[in-house]
């Protein structure tokens, strides 16, 4: 208060200093407003920036070119002797009808080197294509017929605009005579885009065009299952003896540390410990989800714990007392009333520690789930590999045709884990409990 | 019990009167901290004995000893002899949860399981096996409702949660709860401190009743309230009992001039 206004008798309110200080205060409040409005500007950009790279490198990859040809389905080919026999019909050399469709198409081109050229329009998984169709109708043999098939990389990336054709033909990949073939079967109408159904339903291959996420999927199924199964659990159940039964001591402080500096332990580390104990003294296949599980729960465990452990203590001690008051017995308190008033906020905590172990990709790197795996696993002990590491794969792979295809698992990725925290927050507002 | 002729009421009651709990010489530790220095009292059957005693005294402490449910809390070491029935509570063969079962606690804030009506009342006689169908429980939860005075309220929703009542209804159901186990002593720490007086008084009256079958052990901070529901109160003061005796003669002629100081209002 300042002399002046102690002599007009003024209160602390009225007195400059008090103004200036108001003032002073209400600028500190705007600054710092701004600061964290400034903060999350620029979080949020980032983020938009992040997706936006993802989601415009990626879309294409949701769809596929095809080329349609005039197949002709001919008995000498396919069935040389007549007999449709099924085994006949399953080993016969269905690359060849694509071959002569293409040279029908194309009689101009006769040099091997042209002609390699002129068959890598058509993808190599054609072939496969044509024999289902033979096989579940024998009658198209000796018929034509216009088939859809599925388009080589090379043309998928010049039809999606990926390949510029102003680069002079030295610097292309794609050389002007497959340019001119190309704009042939565009001005004929062969050339289409459909939905790459073959992303979700396909596994691992070295051929872009046919690699599909589907054995990754699976194997990040399988991989989960084994690391909830364990993880879920053990955590609660380790939680649950910490919080309600252990005695407080210098031992249970000792546990409690290393639960938590055990959340902050790399995870490469867990893939080191999964490799020295799962493979090289239990045994167990390499690059298997059993093992790759079995290695993340190890990693999530922490998580579990920890969150768990907050979720219990966040139960009321009156819930407690009142069982306990009744002539429960710990045990019965703990069944009965904490558990299941805590289970919300455990489940949020495993889901989020889940979706953690599902993007995933050090530890299992040193277990073996890097190896390329074309096969859908069909088990917990089959060979296979999980998402993140199929994006791994896929962007350290040379062809430009994987660009959009790594963009395309983040996507799907991204998805899952979306899905995945969404769950998480609808059973904690579902479930939630206000005393 | 049946309601008999007056006299006979009366003369039982007075038969009943004997010491349910002896207790001698209590110490309480909560680690280094001292709560309880010496605590001798005798809690006579079929009576409301109130604690009194301003805050930190150690009225709750020694509540909690009867029940042990001091047991659960880090740290606490008790030390001394409290006798039920004869029988030393902290003795090696007495098992706590059947102490517990017997002795019925009411806590400061109602705190109802966050389930039905029902089944927070039902909840004691499950786990203790008290019912052998469910039409025995039935029985058993409207009884104790009935006895908690809140049937009236809730018999249409017994079904619905029990924390949707409010406070005074919650606490009356907590009372149910402990009721349904059939305990002998109920244990009650400041049950109304959470309450609205209109709310209080039905907990007081219900109180009153319930001294007839049961005995009752009652921390509160209001003096009004132990004159009005005790015939026993014992005051505490930091973490030794001063005086104890009929409610009437503390409350109007205590011999201990720290307990004058306290109910007259001069500190605590």
């Amino acid at each position: 208060m300042t002399d002046q206004a102690q002599k007009e008798g003024g209160n602390a309110w009225q007195s400059e200093a008090f103004i200036k200080n108001l003032t002073k205060r209400k600028r500190a409040e705007r600054r710092f407003r701004l600061t964290g409005l400034l903060a999350i500007i620029t979080a949020l950009t980032l983020l938009a920036i992040l997706l936006f790279s993802i989601v415009s490198k990626g879309y294409t990859a949701f769809v596929q070119t095809f080329v349609t040809l005039d197949i002709t389905f001919s008995e000498e080919v396919i069935d040389p002797n007549g007999t449709r026999d099924p085994m006949e019909l399953r080993s016969a050399n269905y690359s060849k009808l694509v071959q002569n469709a293409l040279r029908a198409k194309f009689p101009e081109v006769t040099s091997r080197r042209d002609l390699r050229r002129l068959f890598s329009l058509v993808s190599g998984d054609a072939d496969t294509k044509l024999r289902e169709m033979v096989e579940n109708n024998p009658e198209l043999i000796g018929k034509t017929e216009p088939v859809s098939l599925l388009a080589g990389d090379d043309v998928d990336m010049v039809n999606k605009g990926y390949i510029d054709r102003n680069l002079i033909e030295d610097d292309r990949r794609v050389k002007d005579m497959e340019l001119s073939w190309l704009d042939v079967l565009e001005a004929d109408g062969d050339i289409e885009i459909h939905f790459n159904t073959g992303f979700f339903t396909n596994g691992d291959s070295r051929e872009p065009e046919k690699a599909g996420i589907a054995g990754a999927m699976v194997g990040s199924f399988y991989t989960l299952v084994i690391t909830m199964v364990i993880a879920f659990p053990i955590g609660v159940m380790t939680a649950i003896y910490l919080e309600e039964f252990a005695a407080k001591n210098k031992l249970t402080d000792l546990i409690e540390v290393n639960i938590n500096n055990l959340a902050a332990v790399p995870s490469i580390v867990f893939g080191l410990l999964g490799l020295a104990i799962f493979l090289n003294v239990a045994h167990l296949p390499r690059s298997a989800p059993i093992v790759g599980g079995l290695t993340l729960a190890l990693m999530t465990l922490p998580t579990i714990i920890i969150a768990a452990r907050a979720a219990i203590r966040a139960v009321p001690d009156s819930i407690r007392q009142a069982a306990l008051g009744l002539g429960a017995s710990n045990q019965q308190a703990a069944f009965h009333h904490i558990l299941p008033l805590s289970m919300p906020g455990i489940l949020t905590g495993t889901i989020i520690g889940l979706s953690q172990a599902l993007g995933e990709t050090a530890p299992l790197l040193m277990i073996g789930m890097v190896a390329f795996i074309a096969d859908i696993p069909s088990g917990f002990g089959d060979p296979a590999t999980v998402m993140p590491v199929q994006i791994f794969l896929w962007a350290d792979s040379p062809e430009r045709a994987f660009v959009e295809k790594t963009s395309g698992a983040i996507m799907v990725l991204l998805g899952f884990l979306i899905l995945m925290n969404a769950f998480a927050i609808f059973l904690r507002k579902k479930f939630e409990r206000r005393w | 019990m049946q309601i008999q002729a007056d006299e006979n009421v009366e003369a039982q009651r007075n038969a009943d009167h004997g010491v349910i709990i002896a207790t001698r010489d209590v110490n309480v530790y909560y680690g280094d901290n001292h709560a309880l220095h010496g605590v001798s009292l005798d809690i006579n059957k079929h009576q409301v004995t109130s604690l009194i005693g301003p805050s930190g005294c150690g009225k709750s402490t020694y509540l909690r000893c009867i029940n042990r449910m001091n047991d659960t809390v880090d740290g606490c070491r008790v030390t001394g002899e409290i006798m039920l029935d004869g029988v030393d509570i902290y003795g090696p063969e007495v098992d706590e949860v059947l102490l517990r079962a017997r002795v019925g606690m009411v806590f400061q804030k109602p705190n109802p399981f966050p389930k039905s009506i029902y089944d927070n009342v039902a909840y004691g006689p499950r786990i203790h096996g008290l019912a052998d169908n469910k039409d025995d429980l039935d029985e058993i939860v409207l009884t104790s409702l009935e006895k908690a005075g809140l049937i009236k309220e809730v018999q249409d929703r017994l079904h619905s949660s029990g924390t949707g009542l409010s406070g005074g209804q919650q606490q009356r159901l907590c009372i149910a709860r402990a009721l349904a186990v059939r305990p002998d002593i109920i244990l009650m720490d400041e049950p109304c401190s959470a309450l609205d007086p209109i709310a209080t008084a039905k907990v007081e009256e219900l109180i009153d009743e319930l001294k007839e079958n049961y005995t009752i052990i009652i921390v509160t901070h209001s003096m009004q309230q132990a004159a009005r529901i005790s015939q026993q109160t014992a005051f505490f003061h930091l973490g030794e009992i001063v005086e104890t005796g009929d409610t009437e003669k503390l409350f109007t002629s205590p011999s201990d001039e720290r307990t004058q100081g306290y109910i007259t209002g001069r500190f605590g």
